[in-house]
């Protein structure tokens, strides 16, 4: 559904892109996308995008590493090869349980945070030497930009984005 | 301006008067002697059943477990070498458990009423290190809360003076109903308590806690002062030195937070030490503030008393509750692995107790304070729902209530324990001056402080 031309209209502050944001929206344009070069609170309740996953994602891998955590240290300190720990040797891992705590403790944190940030990369369709979809390298540094689809009311979107202070309006033609 | 309701008033006075009768019940009944204690065991070991369990239990524990314990059995044992006419010497098995039963029974009041008193002043003081730290940090979000926060650190001055009382009277009136160091009997015969004796000693303890309380009360003072002259100036001048006498408070609290934490709650067992002992106490006050702080908010708030207060103020509340629960989790675990890993006698008796007569408030403890509020308050949504974060609160107070009942009572009552009567009229007690003092104190300046440098931040605060 990707419309054949897009217009980036490019701010220089934060404010002034929160802003437009809020006038594009009320006057109900789409906006495919925004590009900051850094994250800005509240843009995507302001973009009205749909809340984050990741939390839940995020808590379903904390408990997959606890599992890990629990079946790996049964196997290897109580059945694989059953150890003396502190001179506690009850070869029972719920007595042992408490020198495992921080076991447990580190691969719910590994396995939550890494897996959520490789989720993160493939949701955002990010892979090693995948090619940047970034249409204008000024956003990696100063400036914002925002695109919107344009369905032959390039006109009336121009002079809205003008009014919200957009620095440079550009056409694009994405057929190439 | 906020009123005290006359509905809340009454709340306060019926929760104090319900209290201090049940207080002095418990004063009154637990002064039991040697023979009404005998048959009383007697009666309850014929019961059969549960009764009869526990007394076994009791007589084969008499040697070991709390630390007033082995103070009494080693008090024999010299008695035998150096004093010849000391009374004890002759005691039976049985004499000594029914002895064991009447000390606990004596003692139970007056370590019911201390626990609940430390519990209320603990909320304040922690809420007056939270107060300093929004200062220090010259946070934005949190201006339009400083009153609230104010209004509960009134309640600090009279809390500590009272457990300082508690704490001296026990040892002056109470037969040492709360520190064993604090009897002569048990020093001379105690190699180890003599060896702190330059440390632990009445007269000290008082000065120690009377400087605590000096300083803590100086902050809270001048700081409640500049907040006040705040409103009606025409620059930051207030705000400024607050945030001076902030920085400085809190390098004073962190030293005798700990401080305090060993004279007032760790030497109930003199013979028994933890270094993170103060940072374990301290986890705990400060979700126990932080929780206060946010019903309170939440109460003025459905009273339409704190209009700009949003729900993310409650979010970012709810998140410190959160955040420091898991604090607390992470203190009470370090300083449980690090001594059962060990295995010293002399440190691991500690837990040895708990585990053995405490189990049921002692895990139960870990479950209220780490797991419910782990899984209760995680979600980010129902960070923002007031009656959530009210009963997570709750149930947070409760655990923390029991968390301070298993730092004093294996100490004092030992295997005697119960929450029954003086436990929680002690609460009632303490709850109704609480409230009393706390919301006595919210009608005395409004609510907004109105020329805080933050707070246009603060009302726009937007998580």
């Amino acid at each position: 559904m990707e419309a054949s031309k897009v217009i980036h209209a490019i701010y220089t502050d934060d404010d002034v892109l929160m802003n437009a944001v809020k006038k594009v929206k009320t006057a109900r344009h789409h906006i495919d996308e925004i590009y900051t070069p850094f994250p800005v609170h509240g843009l995507d309740k302001a973009m009205g995008l749909a809340p984050t996953r990741i939390a839940i994602a995020s808590f379903m891998y904390g408990c997959v590493g606890l599992t890990v955590a629990v079946v790996m240290m049964n196997f290897i300190m109580i059945e694989d090869w059953p150890q003396n720990i502190g001179g506690k040797p009850s070869f029972s891992y719920i007595e042992n349980m408490p020198a495992f705590v921080p076991i447990m403790f580190e691969l719910t944190v590994f396995f939550a945070a890494h897996l959520m940030v490789i989720t993160f990369y493939l949701r955002s369709r990010m892979w090693p030497f995948k090619k940047a979809e970034n249409p204008d390298p000024r956003t990696t540094d100063d400036h914002f930009l925002m695109e919107i689809a344009v369905h032959g009311n390039e006109n009336e979107l121009t002079n809205l984005l003008k009014e919200t202070g957009a620095v440079e309006i550009n056409l694009i033609d994405k057929t190439h | 301006m906020y009123t005290f309701s006359s509905k809340l008033k009454s709340v306060a006075f019926a929760l104090m008067i319900i209290g201090f009768i049940g207080v002095t019940y418990g004063f009154l009944t637990s002064n039991k002697s040697f023979t009404e204690v005998e048959t009383m065991l007697a009666a309850e070991s014929h019961h059969g059943e549960g009764h009869g369990e526990d007394t076994t239990h009791h007589v084969a524990n008499a040697e070991d477990s709390h630390a007033s314990d082995t103070v009494v059995a080693h008090d024999d044992k010299v008695g035998h070498e150096a004093d010849g006419s000391h009374s004890h010497t002759e005691v039976d098995e049985h004499t000594k458990h029914v002895n064991h039963v009447m000390h606990a029974m004596h003692k139970r009041p007056w370590a019911a009423l201390y626990v609940a008193a430390f519990f209320f002043f603990m909320i304040a003081l922690g809420v007056l290190a939270f107060y300093a730290v929004q200062y220090a940090a010259q946070a934005g979000w949190s201006p339009l809360l400083l009153r609230v926060m104010e209004g509960i650190t009134a309640y600090m001055l009279p809390g500590a003076i009272i457990v300082l009382l508690i704490a001296i009277l026990s040892g002056l009136i109470g037969h040492y109903g709360l520190f064993v160091w604090m009897d002569p009997d048990v020093v001379a015969h105690d190699k180890l308590i003599q060896g702190k004796a330059g440390w632990l000693n009445i007269t000290w303890f008082g000065v120690r806690g009377f400087l605590y309380i000096t300083g803590w009360y100086l902050y809270r003072h001048f700081s409640r002062k500049f907040s006040i002259a705040q409103d009606e100036a025409d620059d930051n001048k207030n705000f400024v030195k607050t945030f001076r006498i902030s920085a400085a408070f809190l390098v004073f609290f962190l030293y005798t937070e700990s401080m305090m934490s060993w004279d007032w709650i760790m030497s109930v067992d003199p013979h028994w030490f933890s270094t993170l002992f103060g940072w374990y106490v301290l986890a705990g006050m400060m979700v126990c503030g932080i929780t206060v702080i946010a019903m309170i908010t939440i109460y003025l708030k459905s009273m339409g008393l704190l209009p700009k207060v949003n729900d993310s103020h409650i979010h970012d509340l709810a998140k410190f509750m959160f955040g420091f629960s898991i604090f607390w989790t992470y203190l009470w675990f370090s300083q449980f692995m690090l001594i059962w890993y060990s295995n010293i006698p002399e440190e691991v008796t500690y837990f040895v107790t708990r585990f053995q007569d405490y189990q049921l408030p002692f895990l139960g403890m870990v479950a209220m304070n780490f797991i419910f509020p782990l899984l209760v308050l995680m979600n980010s949504d129902y960070k923002r729902i007031p009656w959530f974060v009210i009963m997570a609160g709750i149930v947070i107070l409760c655990g923390h209530y029991i968390d301070i009942f298993n730092m004093i009572m294996p100490a004092t009552v030992g295997d005697q324990w119960s929450i029954g009567i003086p436990e929680i009229s002690s609460i009632f007690l303490f709850a109704g001056l609480f409230i009393f003092i706390v919301f006595t104190a919210l009608t005395k300046q409004p609510l907004e402080p109105k020329r805080n440098p933050f707070i246009k931040e603060s009302e726009h605060f937007h998580y």
